[in-house]
């Protein structure tokens, strides 16, 4: 496989997409190096889906530039597209034929002689495990079975640089956690790989560089560690044994850590921000003092969790960052983009009550959330 | 059903109860067996990269691909069987007595008027099928192929010949069964099919282009039917137009079914070299002329 001299998988400049009044993508730069996993990470309706279609040629842009491995994706599309798979959002199988037959199907509109692309199809739905359900109708897969399907179709030629549209998004725990290893393995192989995800989690697993995006634009571009500790160290999930003790637990905490907790619905929970220290070890040592005061006071804890900065966090710290200095989110200096975040969260909490509240509120859903889905 | 591609947990978990209570009655189907890593590496060494297909071998593979539909879902075959079937006896028996004296003579007149009127019909699946095929997402990965970006177009319509192939040979069988004898025998028969299918693909083109620009299969639907009753109704198919007001005669002597009909009489009737089936020949040119560049405009935009 032949590589960019530059080393790009993917350059975007200022690229736009503007559907009717909404400017889905709003001027986007983009530098993916060749051979690695590039995360693409904001909430539903951010561009992520856009951006990719227009890299993948399905989409024109409206404007600025964007090069797939050096080539244009408006001036040269046919040489990208000979270059690119895309596995979409939803699947981009026919659901009436066969997993079989749509691998066959593939393999022939790729130019592959009949038998090739026969041989080819049974490989992929073995190594795949699908071989099983070669002989049924797509429509009848579930929904990881889907995207293997999908992402089988997207390698049948191995491409120089596969997209993956959310992949896991939909899929329970376990089918997740099969399409991150297939994921790592197309990696592995050399193929470079732009993942788009709502999870923060999927991107710090799989990607060496994360963008986030939202409203259209790159609001904050770096490695899963450095966008972390732009948002602080996360915050602890605590559930007492009897609820009377929750207003002394609450105060406690508020002391020991110095930030805000909140109670939710559920009388015996209550959730605290870590104040960032910008590494792991700081936090889990602030969460250990909370604790032993909490012990000291004869406050039965049952059981406790450190939760990783959400993507709540992330996005209210980097959009409030993003407001007070317009060059947040450039690629070069992330330890400023951290240090403005963290001025942010805290004037956040000592100036504003209300939008501390929200966040933290919002940052409590996620933890909830995380622990129904466990 | 499953609905594992919706984002709404709701449908996830619904959609998670339907299939273990499957997996309950086909025990095994539905779990998974494991990636391993050393499989997929051993299917990513192929780096085989022929060159790609030409525009006739993507578009037949496409065709191939509608095949397969409809051995898959034979149900769409519904309206291509039954549908004319019920219009031959309905028409034949409804009017037969009233128009032309007795049903064995109205067979005589009706059953070429009938064969155009539902193949012309059924051309508006072009358009739901493709719209349809869209919204599913599997266009998406078609138009990233380094192929004739037509093909996938072509190749459908490729096989909705058969389709129109197919609904011509059960109504001629039930018009014969009825008491149908074309003065023009087997090759008069061939012609009027023929020229049917031809004037057939050129019309499927119109769908196409409405299957890309409407929004849901429903509306491509509506305004297929709009144009379709008028069109096969106000023309010479069932009844001769000497008996309709004036101004009715003017739109039916300008409907390109009227001339498509009385071309696929002519040559049931063995007049093979008549002023209407150029007219049919010529318009279907036409046709393919304007509404072949329109869709694949549209196509290569959206």
């Amino acid at each position: 496989m032949t590589i960019d001299p530059t080393g790009l998988a993917i350059e975007t400049h200022g690229l736009v997409k503007v559907f009717g009044t909404n400017r889905a993508v709003d001027g986007i730069d983009l530098r993916v190096p060749a051979g690695t996993v590039y995360g693409v990470l904001g909430p539903n309706g951010a561009g992520k889906t856009t951006a990719v279609k227009m890299l993948a040629t399905l989409l024109r842009p409206d404007g600025g530039e964007a090069y797939v491995f050096g080539k244009s994706v408006l001036r040269d599309a046919d040489a990208v597209r000979s270059r690119v798979s895309l596995t979409g959002q939803y699947a981009s199988v026919d659901e009436d034929l066969t997993g079989t037959e749509n691998l066959v199907l593939l393999g022939r509109l790729l130019g592959h002689t009949k038998s090739f692309a026969r041989s080819r199809a049974g490989e992929l739905m073995a190594a795949f495990g699908l071989d099983k359900a070669a002989a049924r109708q797509v429509k009848t897969y579930s929904g990881g079975m889907r995207r293997r399907i999908d992402i089988a179709a997207s390698i049948l030629n191995t491409p120089d640089l596969l997209f993956l549209d959310e992949p896991t998004t939909g899929l329970d725990p376990r089918s997740r956690n099969q399409v991150w290893d297939i994921v790592r393995a197309v990696v592995a192989q050399g193929t470079t790989v732009l993942l788009t995800t709502q999870y923060l989690e999927e991107a710090d697993r799989l990607a060496s560089r994360i963008a986030v995006i939202d409203h259209g634009k790159v609001i904050a571009e770096g490695t899963p560690g450095e966008l972390k500790s732009s948002v602080g160290a996360g915050s602890i999930h605590i559930r007492l044994r009897d609820a009377a003790q929750r207003p002394d637990a609450e105060r406690l905490l508020g002391k020991v850590l110095g930030s805000a907790v909140q109670t939710g619905t559920d009388p015996v929970a209550l959730t605290a921000a870590i104040p960032g220290h910008g590494t792991d070890l700081g936090a889990a040592e602030d969460a250990a003092r909370a604790l032993g005061e909490l012990a000291r006071a004869g406050i039965v804890v049952d059981d406790f969790s450190l939760g990783q900065p959400s993507l709540d966090e992330v996005f209210m710290a980097l959009t409030e960052s993003s407001a007070s200095s317009t060059s947040a989110g450039s690629a070069e200096s992330a330890e400023s983009a951290g240090s403005s975040a963290e001025l942010a969260a805290g004037s956040a909490a000592s100036a504003s009550p209300a939008a501390s509240e929200a966040a933290s509120t919002d940052e409590q859903h996620d933890a909830i959330s995380k622990e129904s889905a466990a | 059903m499953t609905t594992v591609a919706t984002q709404d947990p709701k449908d996830l978990e619904k959609g998670r109860g339907e299939r273990n209570g499957k997996a309950a009655a086909d025990p095994g189907s539905e779990v998974l067996a494991p990636v391993v890593a050393e499989d997929l590496a051993a299917v990513f060494v192929s780096h085989h990269r022929p060159p790609k297909p030409g525009p006739l071998s993507a578009s037949l593979t496409f065709g191939w691909r509608a095949m397969l539909k409809i051995k898959h879902v034979p149900e769409q075959l519904f309206d291509v069987t039954a549908f004319p079937i019920m219009m031959t006896l309905m028409f034949t028996y409804l009017f037969g007595g009233a128009i032309a004296g007795s049903t064995d003579a109205y067979v005589q007149f009706v059953i070429p008027g009938i064969l155009v009127q539902s193949i012309v019909m059924i051309t508006m699946y072009t358009g739901v099928s493709l719209n349809n095929d869209i919204e599913r997402g599997v266009f998406d990965r078609f138009r990233t192929l380094p192929i004739w970006r037509p093909a996938a177009l072509v190749g459908m319509i490729l096989g909705d010949l058969l389709r129109y192939v197919l609904a011509s040979t059960v109504i001629i069988t039930v018009g014969l069964i009825l008491g149908f004898r074309p003065d023009g025998g087997v090759p008069g028969v061939l012609a009027g099919v023929a020229l049917l299918v031809v004037f057939s693909f050129a019309f499927s083109w119109v769908w196409t282009m409405f299957g890309l620009l409407l929004r849901s299969e429903k509306s491509v639907m509506g305004v297929s039917m709009m144009v379709l009753f008028p069109l096969t109704f106000l023309s010479n198919v069932f009844v001769d137009p000497k008996t309709m007001p004036g101004w009715l005669q003017a739109f039916v002597d300008v409907n390109p079914i009227t001339h498509l009909v009385s071309a696929v009489r002519d040559l049931m009737d063995g007049d093979f070299a008549t002023t209407e089936t150029v007219w049919v020949l010529v318009f279907s040119a036409a046709l393919v002329a304007v509404f072949v560049p329109l869709p694949l405009r549209l196509y290569n935009r959206k």
